[in-house]
């Protein structure tokens, strides 16, 4: 029957699709940028409306939510899955209203006391059936897939407000974000870049070697020389792995080193950060690198004897607190980490934060 | 008042890096020649402007005479300390025999209104880089406030074509090789060498070398390739390798051991700077050689002579080092408490003593170490903690923010403290101490007294050591991404050696006399010299 085929195939992405997050978690697998989980996500779940079973808008409401808790149990520190899951929601809710024909949605992001109090307001059961929900589900989600194909290049069309001539921007790891916007100022302007190479992976040689070959004056140093150098840069531009709901960031390794230093010398310290990386809830903000392989990156074979009266430890990210962070550079425009709660109440339902 | 600095004329091309008293022909034969620069000069003095003449050094110097002194505010400004060769002046105004048409009176007055002239013009152009200038200098007044007047070292004067010819010519004399720098350097370090380890200097010596004694050729060979690090470590190495010359020395007819025991060692002191620039210690240690070489009596006997310059070495190595880290440790103890955890940063030959002499002492603490790469020091560190049996963690420089709030007590060592307050130290302390500021952790820092320099500096670019840039290439997954960087024409690396820490991270200081705040360091430094 057609019905099951097309569900055999839906759980069969799914279930490659989880066992490549997991892949991507464990450092086996390839390396995927954000954008990327983020766009499969979406796909994916614009054919979970397509061809699961549902009648209305709660089914596919659960139907997501209990997929969403696979997809962000296989791969938690990856929170860019369950923010595009929440924004699916927050989509379907919008549509559900919408063909109800109710504008209470709106009025909700109108004062921040009914923020606060509009979680315990709704009594919506979302159980009507609308024959145009689907499609218009579908199209709202592929608006949404435009717009994710876009941040990059929205980030980067911005890059020219941001540097001028002979500047010297430091930079850590490696962002393809951060490199986009980085590329795209060097075609007007001249500045220098310099890359902290942010160990045990050393992502900054590539983010290095890629830039040099844009033709921009780009020098590598090591992550102990941050303080040093600091006093003659004069901007900070990072990615991140994930925007805090308070304006923090979840960011690799070694960023809140940088953040300190720049606070020090009074360097402002810009994230770019495209929107489907702004995450209400974030379980575990340090997450570590597996054993063996913070071992094998850190010591050598040499010191092996010792080994086993030691302790390791890699940590893969780091928390940067809002007081360091000058300014959030996204798709939308620019922001003040001041401002990123408001962002997130438009983008996310307050029941969704918990999915 | 004899000054402490040579004269900086393109004739006395014996200088060292140091700072040294000349002998006092030499003072007499570097008069005369001034006076004959000056009398070559008055005379294209009315035509010439006063900017070519600022850029001839000797043209201002006027010793005694000048009753006016330079204010110290001038060269205050000039912010790097002030190039200005002291003149060597002479108790009395230079009579004047080459001028007899000219009366004394006269003659003061002209050389008056000229430096006050040249004064006035030097302040226009104050942004001028690579002043060697002299400013009109008089007579130093006689307090206790010391023009302390210092020519730059060569080794931060890369981008200046004309130290590095006097370089080359100076090495050339005394037959070591002129070593050559490697990649490109990132534009903010032009002014500094940067060596590659694959090409070390002793490649380019002839064997048999009849200039450099072989101790020295294998400790500049252990400089250059890592081999003998850390400040400690390089500084015993030298005093030993000295012991080895004296002991090897014999005094030619017709000299004194006083004299030219000392002209022996420049050339040695000029390879080794070549090998690796010296350490702040290392040139600490070798103006007390020097001074005890010219403090030996001309009577002496050359046995006598050789064995009490033996001793007065052992005893330096003695109580400047391991006496001094025995009295660092005393003090450094009273501040390990049962349950501490203490963050240490890289290999530090003091600090590791410190936390071994804690342990042995039943201190219940647990030790942290940093590391950072290429070097990766910590990893020596580390090991040697763990032989004694303390329990360690290790973690890279990038986790710091994430152990800190573990951490009860950071101990840094130093590779020197600076007349300002500042710790000159493996990079990558003024990082750990930025970020245990942040989370009001107390820092402090363990250095001997002899780690004391009269430099001051408030960056880490005007004076520091390059490093290898190809040390920062590694293959990571497979891939080394920066294997062929040399192609690619705007990338640069950078390894970066020493960096400085500012005083208002450090909370404490710890030293053989004490227990004193960063701030004390000119204290320290004003009662050694009037102790010496």
């Amino acid at each position: 029957m057609p019905g099951a085929d097309k569900e055999t195939d839906l759980s069969e992405r799914i279930e490659a699709f989880l066992s490549d997050l997991k892949r991507g978690g464990s450092g086996t697998g390839p390396l995927r940028g954000s954008a990327e989980t983020a766009r499969e996500t979406t796909a994916l779940l614009r054919r979970v409306t397509a061809q699961a079973r549902w009648s209305s808008a709660g089914d596919l409401m659960e139907i997501i939510r209990k997929e969403g808790r696979r997809m962000t149990a296989a791969q938690p520190s990856e929170t860019t899955v369950g923010n595009m899951i929440r924004r699916v929601l927050k989509i379907i809710r919008e549509e559900y209203a919408r063909s109800r024909g109710s504008s209470e949605e709106t009025d909700q992001q109108e004062s921040l006391h009914k923020l606060l109090t509009s979680g315990g307001l709704s009594e919506e059961n979302f159980r009507q059936h609308f024959a145009p929900l689907k499609a218009n589900v579908i199209e709202a989600i592929n608006e949404l897939l435009t717009e994710l194909e876009g941040t990059t290049d929205n980030i980067a069309m911005q890059a020219l407000e941001h540097i001028h001539s002979n500047e010297v921007i430091m930079t850590i790891g490696r962002s393809r974000t951060v490199e986009a916007f980085l590329k795209d100022a060097a075609r007007k302007r001249k500045f220098h870049v310099i890359v902290a190479e942010c160990a045990p992976f050393c992502q900054g040689h590539e983010m290095a070697t890629s830039l040099s070959k844009a033709g921009i004056e780009t020098t590598v140093i090591t992550d102990a020389a941050i303080f040093a150098v600091m006093s003659r840069v004069n901007k900070v531009i990072i990615g991140t792995q994930t925007v805090l709901a308070n304006g923090g960031l979840r960011a690799v390794n070694g960023t809140h080193t940088l953040a300190l230093a720049a606070k020090h010398h009074s360097t402002p310290l810009i994230v770019c950060a495209p929107m489907f990386k702004l995450s209400p809830q974030v379980k575990n903000i340090y997450i570590y690198l597996s054993l063996s392989l913070s071992l094998s990156l850190s010591l050598s074979v040499c010191v092996c004897e010792i080994l086993s009266k030691v302790n390791v430890h890699c940590p893969v990210f780091d928390y940067v607190p809002p007081e360091l962070i000058t300014l959030f550079i996204s798709n939308i425009g620019g922001h003040a980490p001041s401002y990123i709660y408001r962002l997130m109440s438009e983008l996310y339902h307050p029941e969704d934060h918990e999915l | 008042m004899l000054a402490d600095g040579p004269e900086k004329t393109g004739d006395i091309e014996r200088i060292k890096n140091e700072g040294k008293e000349l002998t006092k022909e030499e003072k007499q034969r570097l008069r005369k020649e001034k006076k004959q620069q000056k009398k070559n000069k008055e005379k294209k003095d009315e035509k010439a402007p006063l900017e070519s003449e600022k850029e001839k050094k000797p043209a201002s110097s006027s010793p005694a005479s000048q009753a006016t002194a330079q204010p110290p505010t001038q060269k205050a400004s000039s912010g790097v300390p002030a190039p200005a060769p002291v003149p060597v002046a002479a108790s009395e105004a230079p009579s004047p025999v080459d001028k007899p048409a000219k009366s004394k009176a006269e003659l003061k007055a002209e050389r008056r209104a000229r430096q006050e002239a040249e004064r006035a013009s030097k302040q226009s152009k104050k942004g001028e880089v690579g002043q060697q200038a002299a400013p009109s200098k008089a007579k130093a007044p006689p307090s206790e406030l010391q023009p302390v007047v210092k020519r730059l070292p060569e080794h931060i004067q890369v981008d200046n074509p004309e130290v590095l010819k006097k370089l080359a010519k100076k090495l050339e004399r005394q037959q070591i090789p002129l070593r050559s720098d490697y990649g490109y350097k990132v534009s903010l370090f032009s002014h500094l060498h940067q060596y590659s380890r694959k090409a070390p200097l002793t490649q380019q010596l002839s064997i048999p070398s009849s200039v450099i004694h072989p101790a020295i050729v294998q400790l500049g060979l252990q400089y250059s390739q890592g081999i003998v690090a850390g400040s400690n470590a390089r500084s015993v190495a030298l005093l030993h390798a000295f012991k080895q010359i004296i002991r090897d020395y014999t005094t030619p007819p017709n000299e004194e051991l006083s004299r030219d025991l000392v002209n022996k060692l420049k050339p040695y002191i000029s390879f080794l700077n070549q090998c690796r620039p010296l350490s702040a210690s290392m040139g600490n240690a070798i103006k007390y050689i020097k001074k005890e070489i010219s403090n030996i009596p001309s009577q002496c006997k050359e046995e006598e002579a050789k064995s009490k310059l033996q001793d007065c070495i052992d005893c330096y190595i003695n109580e400047k080092i391991i006496l001094a880290a025995k009295a660092i440790a005393k003090y450094a103890i009273e501040k390990i408490s049962d349950g501490d955890v203490i963050l240490v940063y890289g290999c530090s030959s003091l600090v590791n003593h410190i936390l071994c002499e804690a342990f042995e002492k039943n201190r219940k603490f647990r030790v942290i170490v940093v590391d950072s790469r290429p070097r990766l020091e910590g990893r020596e560190a580390l090991r040697r903690l763990v032989q004694r049996g303390i329990s360690c963690t290790y973690v890279l420089i990038s986790a710091v923010s994430y152990i800190l709030p573990e951490v009860s007590k950071v101990f840094l060592g130093a590779h020197a403290l600076l007349a300002n307050g500042y710790v000159m130290s493996r990079v990558g302390t003024s990082q750990i101490a930025l970020v245990a500021k942040a989370f009001n952790v107390p820092v402090l820092v363990c250095c001997e007294t002899y780690k004391f320099c009269e430099r001051v500096q408030t960056d880490s670019f005007v004076s520091n050591e390059l490093d290898d840039p190809d040390d920062l290439i590694v293959t990571r997954k497979g891939k080394t991404h920066l294997e062929h960087w040399q192609d690619v024409s705007s990338l640069g690396l950078l390894n970066l050696v020493y960096d400085v820490t500012p005083p208002d991270f450090v909370d404490l200081v710890i030293t053989d006399l004490g227990m004193i705040p960063c701030t004390s360091v000119p204290v320290v430094l004003r009662v050694k010299n009037v102790d010496q």
